[in-house]
């Protein structure tokens, strides 16, 4: 169902509903066009903001004295079966010191390129939503100081899961996913932050090192 | 002293995050920019625990970077348990479901079971009936009772108390004897339905519970008289693994690692369901965010939860469980077959299943590791576009490297059992 916003707000007379109308509506008065549709469902408001605003406008929702949305609840993506719809990156928000909640969402082509902005400088907590949701889905978070699978093992090479494209029993025969499985061996390998605390450092390809002195999570040789 | 150096070579070389190869041998050797003085503790050393190890929980792996005995860096890997779940979900119909929650959370099972039918009611406006609600607060408070009672067993396993284990370990057998009457499971209850749960409780299961409710304070009091004030208890917790309140904020902490750091947010008190606001409990809140006073704000809400099963026992009333909405609940079978309409919801139901109307829906709990919520979103079909587990101990996880800047290696042990992980919910 979609809605304008005072409709939302006259249908119901939640305040706490109300109250994330406003903060919709103070969105709107700030960001202009880079705020999409608002809907309402089951009593929950969610808003569509552009993807290149969407990290400025998350921090000045978590900064702004009049919003306060303190608290990053969860971050995820919802691909849809209809292969017309976007490919969604939905925020939860939530504001502690005033209670209400907010949905943020940001639409992308599902076959296009899949980048949004990570907003791990903003809430550390993000860092392994944003990673689980690269992992199943394939977004890349531009910034993320360290975007590698998570659930899946770091040589994974069968795509997305979560992608509706991906088969629910996997591209492969089940007796090469477990030959697959079984080779991974996971305990035999280090993350380069990992390789970075030994001295394997001098030997990592030049534009690693590089990137490790620039997020300072090694001492410079 | 020479410098000590061990060469070790992996079997299997390492990898970046574009999959290729990087052929390093590794070496434990001390980093140029530390050389001050040629004693053991400038070695930097990397130390392996896990995935398979009692004290991790599960299986979960550790790296730690260590400076002598100190911790400077915690780097986790997980995914050993991943089945995924939300997967399976987008191809299951919504009571399907039920019994893929179980197997998340698994020391909370009915609580799991519970939410999902919550906000698949939530999502087509479905009204309870009032014992349903209060049997759904009876499950879910003693989900967190026996979820703690396993916390703080085997947190003092870990720190070496091996007797209150058992104590506790014995209460929990008795609401796990619950469990087995109610549903026939004592781990994979699948308790909850839409629209209702899977049968009424059996006849003499109350006064079982009431005896539970009278008698299990008895052995929470003794645990807190041996760990409360005990000096090994208290040197090896208070001020170990310590997040200030920002910081809580800032991880995206929940449930018992927020409150325990001075953040008063209770779903159950902030977003009420199932009727929580008129039970009279309160919510403990810690001041330190250490590991003692997490124990603390868990000893207390097991407390309150006796009180809230008491309040409700009180309550419970006889009536129907199920409610009477043919789009959710099956009509009696003697009315599916004399009854018209009776047989074509009847019949919708078993052959299209249960399809709620377009939307979205996220619904949040209280679990007893967080705040667990279920983003459901539905395209009118019977099966959901996408089922998102907002996984409370995944992310109270994911602060894990933080708490442990600092700590000795021992504590690594501790901080990470203060977290209260089960990976089955994790890994999903």
């Amino acid at each position: 169902m979609t809605v304008g916003l005072p409709e939302v707000r006259s249908a119901h007379g939640d305040e706490v509903l109300q109250a994330a109308g406003d903060s919709v509506l103070a969105l709107r008065q700030r960001f202009g066009d880079s705020i999409g549709n608002a809907r309402e469902s089951s009593g929950q408001l969610w808003v569509v903001i552009a993807n290149d605003r969407a990290h400025e406008i998350l921090a000045w929702l978590r900064d702004d004295p009049g919003q306060q949305f303190n608290y990053l609840c969860d971050v995820t993506a919802v691909e849809y079966r209809d292969p017309e719809l976007p490919l969604e990156v939905v925020y939860q928000v939530r504001s502690l010191p005033r209670g209400i909640d907010l949905r943020l969402k940001i639409e992308m082509d599902p076959e296009g390129d899949l980048e949004v902005e990570s907003v791990t400088d903003l809430w550390a907590g993000a860092n392994w939503l944003e990673r689980e949701v690269y992992d199943m889905f394939g977004v890349r978070f531009r910034g993320h100081p360290d975007l590698r699978r998570i659930l899946m093992w770091n040589t994974y090479d069968e795509g997305h899961p979560l992608r509706k494209s991906f088969p629910l029993r996997g591209h492969r025969s089940r007796s090469e996913q477990t030959r697959n499985a079984l080779a991974a061996n996971p305990e035999a390998h280090y993350t380069l932050e990992e390789l970075s605390i030994v001295e394997a450092y001098h030997e990592l390809p030049a534009d690693v090192r590089e990137r490790l002195v620039r997020e300072g999570r090694v001492a410079q040789p | 002293m020479t410098p000590r150096t061990l060469e070790f070579e992996l079997k299997t070389p390492a990898v970046d995050s574009s999959g290729r190869l990087i052929a390093a041998p590794l070496g434990v050797k001390r980093r140029p920019s530390e050389s001050v003085d040629d004693d053991f503790g400038a070695e930097h050393m990397l130390v392996n625990i896990g995935p398979q190890h009692p004290a991790t929980h599960g299986v979960l792996r550790l790296v730690v970077e260590l400076e002598g005995e100190t911790v400077r860096r915690v780097i986790p890997h997980i995914g050993y348990l991943h089945s995924g779940f939300e997967k399976l979900g987008e191809y299951r119909q919504y009571n399907q479901i039920v019994p893929l929650t179980d197997r998340t959370d698994y020391l909370s099972p009915m609580a799991n079971n519970i939410t999902l039918a919550m906000a698949v009611e939530r999502l087509m406006g479905i009204e309870i009936t009032e014992r349903c609600r209060l049997l759904r607060i009876i499950a879910m408070e003693l989900s967190r009772i026996i979820s703690h009672l396993v916390w703080a067993g085997t947190t003092g396993i870990d720190l070496g108390a091996y007797t209150p284990f058992l104590w506790m370990f014995q209460e929990r057998e008795r609401v796990y004897n619950l469990q087995e009457a109610w549903t026939g499971a004592r781990l994979t209850t699948s308790v909850a339905r839409v629209g209702g749960m899977m049968a009424d409780v059996p006849d003499g299961w109350e006064d079982q519970l009431r005896d539970f409710v009278n008698t299990f304070p008895n052995t929470l009091r003794e645990v807190d008289a041996i760990f409360t004030r005990n000096a090994i208890w208290i040197g090896r917790t208070q001020g170990v693994g310590a997040i200030s309140a920002e910081d809580a904020i800032n991880w995206s902490l929940s449930g018992p690692m927020l409150r325990a750091s001075g953040v008063p947010f209770d779903v159950r008190k902030d977003r009420p369901y199932l009727g929580y606001e008129e039970f009279d409990f309160d919510v403990p809140v810690g001041e330190h965010g250490d590991i003692y006073d997490r124990y603390r704000v868990r000893m207390e809400e097991m407390f309150q939860s006796t009180r809230i099963l008491a309040q409700a026992l009180e309550r419970l009333r006889p009536g129907p469980v199920n409610c009477s909405d043919p789009r959710v609940i099956l009509p009696p079978k003697s009315r599916a077959m004399s009854d018209m309409e009776a047989m074509i919801y009847h019949f919708k139901q078993v052959m299209e299943g249960i399809r709620p109307p377009a939307g979205e829906v996220y619904q949040a709990v209280e679990n007893p590791k967080g705040e667990l919520g279920y983003y459901l979103v539905s395209d009118g079909t019977a099966k959901p576009v996408r089922w998102r587990i907002r996984p409370p101990s995944f992310i109270n996880l994911a602060a894990l490297p933080k708490l442990c800047e600092g700590a000795q290696l021992s504590d690594v042990i501790a901080i990470n059992a203060s977290v209260d992980i089960v990976m089955g919910e994790v890994d999903r």
